[in-house]
C-alpha cells in the first residue's frame, strides 16, 4: 500500500501554479500539502504557461516532504488530459480531480494517468488521486466516489461552487454546508478514506476561521483546505492532539496492552472507565502526534 | 588597497579624498584629535533683527558663493520642502560647484537632478540617497563624488572638520524671530530636530526655516537662538501627510511575522533579556511585529526594557505608555504617535546625532545598545552587510545609524527575507559593503537564523532553543538553490561614490553602472 494514502493532511494550501513566488518555496511555512492549481487560479489563455511552470517547480524544487497536490482542469474541458501527462511527468504525489460526480469519472482520471505513466516511465500506482466535490450529484455519489480507486486517498468538498449548485450560497453559519459535510464524512469514513473541508476565505475573520476548524474536527473531517499561511497555525492546533490527549492515549494504549495480557476487559484511566474499543481511537491519536511531530514517547 | 573588509580601494581616491581605507570597527578607538570650529559673526548689537523675508535674501545675507557646502535634515523625510527650496534659489542665482551635505536624501528631492547635470551641484554628502538622484549619481551625473555616511560617522566629519559647513538650512517645525527651533507645535511637526543639531553649531552660517512663527521664546527648544544667525518664514516647509504616517496596520505577511518570531525568540533567549535592558528597533513589517511579540514576553515575564533608542515609532512609544518601557531617548520620528510621544511624555527624550552614534565623542547612546534590530539588502557569508547600494548596481539606499548601532549593540540581530525578489539576500558577497560583518551577530530570514561564529556565546545560548539555526553559508545555498547563483553586477571603471565607515575612512567605493555585456 502507497503509505502516502493515510499521511496527515490537516491543511492543505492553495497556491497558483502559474505564479513563480508562490510556489517557490511554499514548504517554509511547514503546511502539511499545497495544492498546485491549474484550474480556477489559471486564466484559460494561461493554462500552458502554468503547466509548463508545473512541470518545472515539480523538477527542481525541494518541497521538503510537504506533499504535493495538482489540482487539474475539470473533465468537461480541453485541458485536463495534458494536465495529467505534466502532473505525472513532473513526478507529483497526488491529483485532484475537479467537480468530481461520479466512479466513472475517477476511473477516467486512471486510465489517463496509466498511459502518462506508461509514457514517461512512472511506476504504476506511485501517485494518488483526492476528488473534490462541487456539485449536488457529486455529494450524491461520495461513497461510489470514495470507492471507485484504491489510489484514491480522500474527498474534498468545494463549498463556493456546490452552493451555486444547491441554488443558495455561503451564509458564514455552516447551514447550508451542513448536509454535504455530514454525507460526506459518513460516506468518506465508511469506504475509509479521508474527507477535507472546504476553503474558509475571509481572512479577516480568524476567529470564525478558528471556530470552523473546531467544528469540522468535531465531525470528523481530517483537515481543511486552506488559502493563505496565516490559516496554518490554527488549522494545526485544532487538528494536532494536545498534549492532555496525547497522555491520556498513552496511557489507553499501554494499560490496554497491559490489562489484555492480564486477561482484564474493562478497567479506569484517570478515573474513567476504558475498555478495547478505545484503543483504535487512543492508537490514532498516537499515530497523529507523531505525524505532527509532537510525540515524545516510547510508543 | 585592499581595506579590512576586503574590499579594494582604488588610490587615486584615497589620494583624492585624503582619506585611509578602512582597518576595523574600533581600529581608531582612544585615538585624539581637535575637534573643527565654525567662524562665528557675534550679534552684540540687540536692535538687530534675525528675521529675512526669502530665501533669496538670506543667500545674500549668507554670502552665497560657488563652491560652498550648504547643510540640510531630513526629520520631514519626503515630506521636505526645504532642500528643494533653497536650491532652486541658489540654481536661480547661477551659483556653481555646490556641496550638499544633508543628513539624508529621498525621493522628495528628485528635482535636484538637473542642478546634478548643469553642474549646480556637484557633491552630495549624505547617509544615503533613494530614487532619481541615486540612480543620477550611478548613472554618473554627479561631477564630484558622493559621500555616504552613518548617522554617527556625519556627525563625526562635521565635528573634525572633515567637511565644513557654510550655510546650514534648518526647517524648523516652529520657531521664533530669534531663531528658538522646535519640532513639534507647528503645521509639519517632525518630532525632533536631533540631526540638525550638529550643522547649527559648526556652520559658519544658520538659518532657520519656518512656516510657523511663533512668539518669543520658543521653548524648550530643540536648537537654540544662540546657534542661529537668521530666521526665514516660508509658506510650506513640508507635506505632513509625507512627514509622518498615522499608526501602521500591523503586517499580516506571513514570512515577516516568522521572521519577527525568530527575532523575538533570539531576544529573549540571550543573557542580555532582563530588567533594564537596552533596545533599538526598525520600522520595518517584520521589526514591529517583533516589537509586539517582545512586548507580551516582557508582560508575560515582568522584564522592563530600561531604555530604547534611536529612530522611534507608535509601538515603542506603546510599550512606553504602558509602562513595560523606563525611557525613551528618541533621533527621528516615524509616526503620529511618536511625534505626539516626544512632545508630551516625560520619559521621551531628544538627543542629538552625536549623542546618539558619534564613534568619536567620550561615549554615545548606541555604545550602550543591548539589542539592536536592523534590516539588510544583502548580507555575505561574512556578516558583511549593504544597505546602501541595490543589487542592480544602483545606489538606492541609506547607511542611518546601521553601522553605528551594529557597532555599539551587544547582539546585533539583521533581519532580511532569503530573497529579495528574485535576488538571493544571503550571498557570498555583497554589491557593496556599509556594516562590517565583525559587528553583526545573527541574521534572521524566513527560512532560518545565522549566527556569526565569532559568537560562540550566542550560538551556545541558542543551540538549546528549537530555533531553525543554519551555518550561514547553508543559508546562502538555499537561496541559490531557488535561484542560481547571480552574476555580479557590472560596472564601469568611474567611481561615483564612497562608503565612509563611521570612523571616517573608506569602507567601499561605487562605481558607475553600465549597460551589461555579454561575454
Amino acid at each position: 500500500m502507497n503509505p502516502n494514502l493515510t499521511r496527515l493532511r490537516r491543511t492543505m494550501m492553495f497556491l497558483n501554479a502559474q505564479k513563480p513566488s508562490l510556489i517557490k518555496d511554499p514548504y517554509i511555512y511547514k503546511p502539511d500539502s499545497i495544492m498546485l492549481d491549474l484550474e480556477d487560479a489559471v486564466a484559460e489563455n494561461q493554462k500552458d504557461a502554468a503547466r509548463y511552470s508545473l512541470y518545472h517547480a515539480l523538477k527542481e524544487i525541494d518541497y521538503h516532504g510537504v506533499e504535493r497536490v495538482v489540482r487539474i482542469n475539470g473533465l468537461e474541458t480541453a485541458h485536463w488530459k495534458e494536465d495529467i501527462r505534466v502532473c505525472v511527468a513532473g513526478r507529483c504525489d497526488s491529483i485532484r480531480i475537479s467537480k468530481c460526480e461520479s466512479a466513472a469519472d475517477v476511473h477516467a482520471v486512471e486510465t489517463e494517468m496509466e498511459k502518462a505513466e506508461e509514457e514517461f516511465g512512472v511506476e504504476k500506482g506511485s501517485i494518488l488521486i483526492m476528488a473534490a466535490l462541487e456539485s449536488t450529484k457529486g455529494i450524491m455519489h461520495t461513497y461510489e466516489i470514495c470507492t471507485a480507486s484504491p489510489l484514491l486517498f480522500g474527498v474534498a468538498l468545494s463549498g463556493g461552487d456546490y452552493t451555486k449548485d444547491l441554488q443558495t450560497k455561503i451564509t458564514g453559519t455552516g447551514v447550508e454546508l451542513a448536509g454535504a459535510r455530514q454525507q460526506m464524512i459518513i460516506a468518506a469514513r465508511a469506504a475509509g478514506k479521508q474527507c477535507f473541508d472546504t476553503v474558509f476565505t475571509n481572512l479577516d475573520d480568524m476567529e470564525g476561521f478558528r471556530k470552523e476548524c473546531e467544528m469540522i474536527k468535531a465531525m470528523g473531517f481530517d483537515g481543511k483546505s486552506i488559502v493563505n499561511p496565516r490559516q496554518i497555525a490554527i488549522t494545526h492546533e485544532v487538528f494536532t492532539p494536545t498534549q492532555k490527549e496525547i497522555d491520556f492515549a498513552e496511557k489507553v494504549v499501554k494499560e490496554v496492552d497491559e490489562k489484555k495480557a492480564q486477561g482484564i476487559g474493562v478497567f479506569t484511566v484517570n478515573g474513567k472507565m476504558i475498555d478495547i474499543a478505545f484503543y483504535p481511537g487512543a492508537k490514532r491519536t498516537i499515530e497523529m502526534a507523531k505525524a505532527a511531530g509532537v510525540y515524545e514517547g516510547d510508543l | 588597497m585592499i581595506n579590512a573588509v576586503g574590499r579594494d580601494i582604488p588610490e587615486e581616491i584615497i589620494k583624492a579624498t585624503g582619506m585611509q581605507p578602512f582597518k576595523g570597527s574600533f581600529a581608531r578607538n582612544g585615538e585624539e584629535y581637535k575637534k573643527a570650529a565654525p567662524t562665528v559673526r557675534p550679534r552684540i548689537d540687540p536692535t538687530e533683527s534675525k528675521l529675512v523675508d526669502s530665501i533669496a535674501d538670506v543667500l545674500k545675507k549668507c554670502g552665497i558663493r560657488d563652491g560652498m557646502t550648504l547643510s540640510f535634515h531630513h526629520h520631514f523625510r519626503n515630506g521636505d520642502k526645504v532642500v528643494n527650496m533653497v536650491m532652486e534659489e541658489v540654481h536661480k542665482m547661477g551659483i556653481k560647484d555646490i556641496t550638499i551635505c544633508a543628513s539624508s536624501l529621498g525621493s522628495a528631492h528628485a528635482p535636484l537632478v538637473p542642478m546634478m547635470e548643469d553642474g549646480t551641484i556637484t557633491n552630495i554628502q549624505s547617509s544615503g540617497v533613494r530614487g532619481a538622484i541615486g540612480e543620477a549619481i550611478s548613472n554618473g551625473k554627479l561631477k564630484g563624488l558622493a559621500i555616504m555616511r552613518s548617522h554617527g560617522g556625519r556627525v563625526r566629519a562635521i565635528e573634525s572638520g572633515d567637511v565644513h559647513i557654510d550655510i546650514a538650512f534648518i526647517g524648523a517645525p516652529t520657531c521664533d524671530e530669534y531663531g528658538n527651533m522646535r519640532a513639534n507645535g507647528g503645521k509639519s511637526d517632525c518630532g525632533v530636530l536631533s540631526y540638525a543639531y550638529v550643522d547649527a553649531q559648526y556652520a559658519d552660517k544658520v538659518v532657520a526655516v519656518t512656516d510657523t512663527l511663533v512668539p518669543f521664546p520658543n521653548l524648550p527648544a530643540s536648537i537654540s537662538q544662540v546657534n542661529v544667525d537668521y530666521v526665514v518664514e516660508v509658506d510650506e516647509i513640508g507635506d505632513p501627510a509625507k512627514i509622518a504616517t498615522g499608526a501602521a496596520k500591523p503586517t499580516t505577511d506571513v514570512r515577516k511575522l516568522m521572521m519577527a518570531k525568530y527575532t523575538t525568540d533570539v531576544v529573549v533567549n540571550t543573557p542580555w533579556f532582563k530588567n533594564g535592558f537596552v533596545y533599538q528597533t526598525g520600522v520595518g513589517g517584520a521589526s514591529i511585529a517583533s516589537t509586539k511579540y517582545l512586548g507580551e514576553i516582557m508582560r508575560e515575564r515582568g522584564i522592563k526594557m530600561g531604555l530604547g533608542l534611536g529612530g522611534i515609532a507608535g509601538p515603542m512609544c506603546n510599550l512606553l505608555e504602558e509602562g513595560l518601557i523606563e525611557k525613551l531617548v528618541d533621533t527621528q520620528d516615524f509616526d503620529l504617535t511618536a511625534i505626539h510621544s516626544v512632545a508630551t511624555n516625560p520619559n521621551h527624550f531628544e538627543i542629538t546625532g552625536s549623542e546618539y552614534a558619534n564613534p568619536m565623542n567620550k561615549g554615545a547612546y548606541v555604545n550602550r545598545l543591548d539589542y539592536v534590530i536592523l534590516a539588510s539588502l544583502e548580507v555575505d557569508v561574512n556578516f558583511n552587510c549593504n544597505v546602501v547600494v541595490g543589487s542592480d548596481g544602483v545606489i538606492s539606499g541609506a547607511q542611518g545609524g546601521h553601522p553605528d548601532t551594529a557597532a555599539g549593540a551587544k547582539c546585533t540581530i539583521v533581519i532580511t527575507p532569503l530573497l529579495q525578489g528574485r535576488i538571493p539576500a544571503i550571498c557570498d558577497e555583497c554589491t557593496a559593503i556599509t556594516t562590517p560583518g565583525e559587528t553583526v551577530d545573527i541574521v534572521v530570514t524566513d527560512y532560518g537564523i545565522a549566527i556569526n561564529p565569532r559568537r560562540q556565546d550566542l550560538i551556545d545560548c541558542l543551540k538549546k532553543t528549537k530555533l531553525p539555526i543554519y551555518k550561514i553559508e547553508e543559508l546562502r545555498d538555499m537561496a541559490y538553490a531557488i535561484t542560481g547563483k547571480p552574476e555580479k553586477v557590472q560596472f564601469g571603471d568611474r567611481v561615483v561614490g564612497v562608503i565612509e565607515s563611521r570612523d571616517g575612512t573608506i569602507m567601499d567605493v561605487v562605481r558607475q553602472i553600465k549597460p551589461y555585456e555579454w561575454d
